[in-house]
């Protein structure tokens, strides 16, 4: 037993417009998967806010998800600018994204707090200057 | 009602409808993007005036029965073929998010 099925998967930076390419991929693959429903919805909602948000602030990442008997891992990692202060980045509605991905509809100060919500264990890992590392997981039992 | 029985109705047009069949719960109504993607529940149609790309990772990805661009709001031609080849449906009417959800709740 123990079964680990892992998917990477790399995040354009710079093609704003088709981010969410990499989330969309691992639905489709937990639907061949036959995971129900509500396990799928929860993987792709956190995974997209990390995928946008590796997009607007980090210029892309790479994601690897983990599909274990257990649980559901999801690991996004970037080399970007780094989070600041994770407590305040945490709250809802703090954003610090320009005005022009305001304009597409992002940048409400959700995307964090989705991703907590959504999923069963989140860790953040990051250095100012250096990237983020985020971790998360979505418990199958 | 399925969301090809809503695009039947006098109030909406099909923009694309890849998966008419699609069952309608409910409906949720707005423009922030990571808003609408934490609390849009699966198969509710959502109401929007956004008109970017972006709306369709989040319709697929929360899972949502259909777009409905309100207030007349118009696609690129792109946008729309890419709807169609991911599956999503989007419905359009010329009234507002309010009138929309109206009409949608003596229809539902």
């Amino acid at each position: 037993m123990s079964e680990v099925l892992n998917f990477h998967f790399v995040v354009n930076g710079e093609d704003f417009t088709s981010a969410g390419q990499a989330s969309m991929m691992m639905k489709r693959n937990l639907r061949q998967l036959g995971m129900p429903p509500e396990i799928i919805r929860q993987v792709s909602i956190a995974m997209y806010e990390g995928e946008i948000n590796m997009v607007i602030h980090a210029g892309g990442g790479e994601a690897d998800v983990n599909v274990t008997e257990e649980y559901i891992e999801i690991i996004l990692a970037d080399k970007g600018p780094g989070i600041k202060d994770i407590e305040q980045a945490m709250q809802e509605g703090f954003s610090t994204a320009t005005d022009s991905i305001r304009s597409l509809g992002f940048g409400a100060g959700m995307g964090l707090p989705n991703m907590k919500r959504y999923t069963d264990y989140m860790d953040i890992d990051s250095e100012v200057g250096v990237g983020t590392t985020i971790t998360m997981r979505i418990n199958l039992q | 009602m399925t969301v090809k029985e809503l695009a039947n109705t006098e109030l909406f047009s099909a923009v694309a409808m890849p998966h008419g069949e699609r069952e309608i719960n409910g409906v949720y109504i707005g423009d922030l993007l990571s808003w609408v993607m934490g609390r849009a529940e699966a198969d509710n149609a959502w109401i929007t005036i956004m008109s970017n790309n972006n709306i369709l990772a989040v319709a697929a990805l929360a899972d949502t029965s259909c777009i409905i661009l309100a207030e007349g709001v118009s696609l690129e031609d792109s946008i729309v073929k890419t709807a169609e080849e991911k599956g999503i449906n989007i419905l359009k009417s010329e009234k507002n998010a309010y009138e929309i959800s109206v009409a949608l709740s003596s229809m539902l």
